[in-house]
């Protein structure tokens, strides 16, 4: 990935991110961060993870936006339910945002030289990023992760059932 | 990357493209002309030949009228000409954004349908598929859940109670039956090994049993049904199109738009099914694998041999494709214009609580099946 790719996209999606927050409409604000959710699988393609690329689109953008979208058409959510948010929380926000782009700044900085960016292609392995790769990580290093997380979106699943039936 | 690749995949990709608009307008006619024959009407018969100034006086009036330039030409024309109108009170940003929307998935995702073998022009093989992607299945999948955007934002930004209503239910509807896609497709992936479509479309060909053609659809018959079902309902044609249910939404998620923003809602449609044709032309029936056919001739399995040259085996195989599709979008059609639609309750019960299990319940028979048949081997 070349240095202006990233610089366009960079832009493009903090733009994207910034609108999330800042955008009165809700729906507005939605559609953003589909528009965010679909530059990452960009740079996914990019970075030659194309599964993981694929992915991001089918499960974030195709999925959990949509149902995001699905609630706030549902609830009918107006324009003006946002602006008697509080300013504390807008400052506070804004604190945070700058302490983490501080310690970003250091880290890659050179401020603690801890941290370098790897982006050379020449040190993938071969069949870096396909899908044989991938499955074959996933069920020799990280069974055990990758089962757990079934069962917990299992569990999550019937505990949405649970409460549903509760409150019919 | 080199130009002459370059060239040839562009080549391909205009190829693909300009396919799938032909075939889009040929289905619109379908649709007219075949739903007249099933309903016993007469159907599109307003606009023939002779009425086109250029062949006015030149030609003799047919005595009867097949309707093709009533579809494809007059009413295409009307579409186009009419007024665009954004309605007051709608979101005119998302109101026109939403077609564009809704097309560009269905245009795209066509692209990694392998169409051919391959074409072997001065030493250079070409495969003849436009997108050749590691990732396959998973592609279509995106694009197929991506196609919902265009029409929630199109219900959303229509500040209107049907559409808006429309919008929902395809929203729901889409998600519901997504599911029971995907694991349909799991069992297609577990039978042939990889997710590469070209990959699949190569495995089955030669012969089963040696009369049978080698086609996905005799391993994995109850993966093709639920295929079937949830691809219509995916692409929300009748007995699915709760989304714009007439008697109930006027017309759904579209019920305010008009003229041309309004045929690119109707060309969506139309794609989706084409594109639902031809995964299950791939997938389930030998994509261009046609029986006896290899790359340097007919293979007879009593013995005989015909040679036919490689280019004309290559054509031979992009029109057994084509017509593998063409019939499948007309199944979809006979289906549209036979069975009357569900009620909602009826849609999610189908989704979750028939085709949803019925989908696992395949993918572990293939799994044990595949099992079994391993331990057998070794």
């Amino acid at each position: 990935m070349d240095l202006l790719t990233f610089i366009i996209l960079a832009i493009l999606m903090v733009g994207s991110a910034v609108a999330v927050v800042l955008h009165p409409n809700p729906v507005y604000s939605a559609l953003s961060l589909v528009v965010v959710m679909g530059l990452l699988a960009v740079y996914f393609l990019f970075l030659n993870a194309h599964v993981v690329g694929a992915l991001q689109v089918i499960v974030y953008a195709g999925a959990v936006m949509v149902l995001f979208l699905f609630v706030i058409m549902l609830l009918n959510l107006q324009s003006d339910s946002r602006e008697n948010q509080q300013s504390e929380m807008k400052t506070s926000a804004g604190i945070l945002c700058a302490v983490l782009v501080g310690e970003l700044t250091f880290l890659f900085g050179g401020g603690g030289g801890r941290l370098e960016l790897q982006t050379s292609q020449q040190q993938l392995p071969a069949g870096f990023g396909t899908m044989q790769a991938l499955s074959e990580r996933l069920f020799t290093d990280f069974l055990l992760p990758f089962e757990i997380t079934s069962v917990l979106l299992l569990v999550a699943a019937v505990g949405a059932v649970v409460l549903a039936r509760r409150q019919a | 990357m080199d130009a002459t690749t370059l060239l040839i995949d562009a080549v391909l990709v205009i190829l693909v493209f300009a396919i799938v608009m032909q075939i889009a307008p040929l289905l619109l006619w379908i649709e007219r002309k075949g739903s007249a024959v099933l309903q016993d009407r007469v159907g599109a018969n307003r606009v023939s030949i002779s009425d086109i100034p250029l062949f006015k006086g030149r030609l003799k009036k047919l005595p009867f009228n097949v309707g093709i330039v009533n579809t494809l030409i007059a009413d295409p024309i009307k579409l186009f000409t009419k007024e665009d109108f954004i309605p007051p009170g709608a979101d005119k940003l998302l109101h026109t954004l939403a077609p564009i929307v809704a097309l560009v998935p269905a245009l795209v995702a066509m692209m990694i349908v392998p169409i051919g073998d391959v074409i072997i022009i001065g030493g250079r093989t070409i495969e003849l598929q436009a997108a050749r992607l590691n990732v396959g299945i998973l592609y279509i999948l995106a694009m197929v859940s991506l196609g919902v955007y265009g029409i929630v934002l199109a219900g959303w930004a229509s500040n209107n109670r049907w559409a808006l209503l429309g919008g929902i239910r395809a929203s729901a509807q889409m998600i519901s039956y997504e599911i029971a896609m995907g694991l349909a497709l799991i069992g297609v992936v577990l039978t042939y090994g990889t997710i590469d479509l070209q990959a699949i479309n190569r495995a089955q060909g030669g012969l089963l049993l040696g009369a049978l053609p080698n086609w996905g659809i005799f391993y994995q018959p109850l993966a093709f049904l639920i295929f079937l079902t949830a691809g219509i309902a995916e692409s929300k044609r009748a007995p699915f199109d709760l989304p714009e249910a007439e008697p109930e939404l006027i017309s759904g998620y579209f019920t305010e738009y008009s003229g041309a923003k309004q045929s690119i809602f109707m060309l969506v449609d139309f794609l989706e099914s084409l594109i639902v044709a031809a995964l299950i032309t791939t997938l389930f029936f030998g994509g261009w694998q046609v029986p006896f056919l290899e790359r340097d001739g007919l293979h007879f399995p009593w013995g005989g041999f015909y040679p036919l040259p490689q280019i004309l085996v290559a054509i031979i195989q992009v029109h057994a494709f084509l017509i593998k599709v063409i019939f499948f979008c007309w199944l979809q059609i006979m289906i549209r214009w036979t069975l009357p639609r569900f009620r909602y309750d009826q849609l999610m019960v189908l989704g979750w609580k028939i085709l949803l299990p019925l989908a696992l319940v395949n993918v572990m028979l293939t799994a044990l099946i595949l099992l079994i048949a391993q331990n057998l081997a070794s």
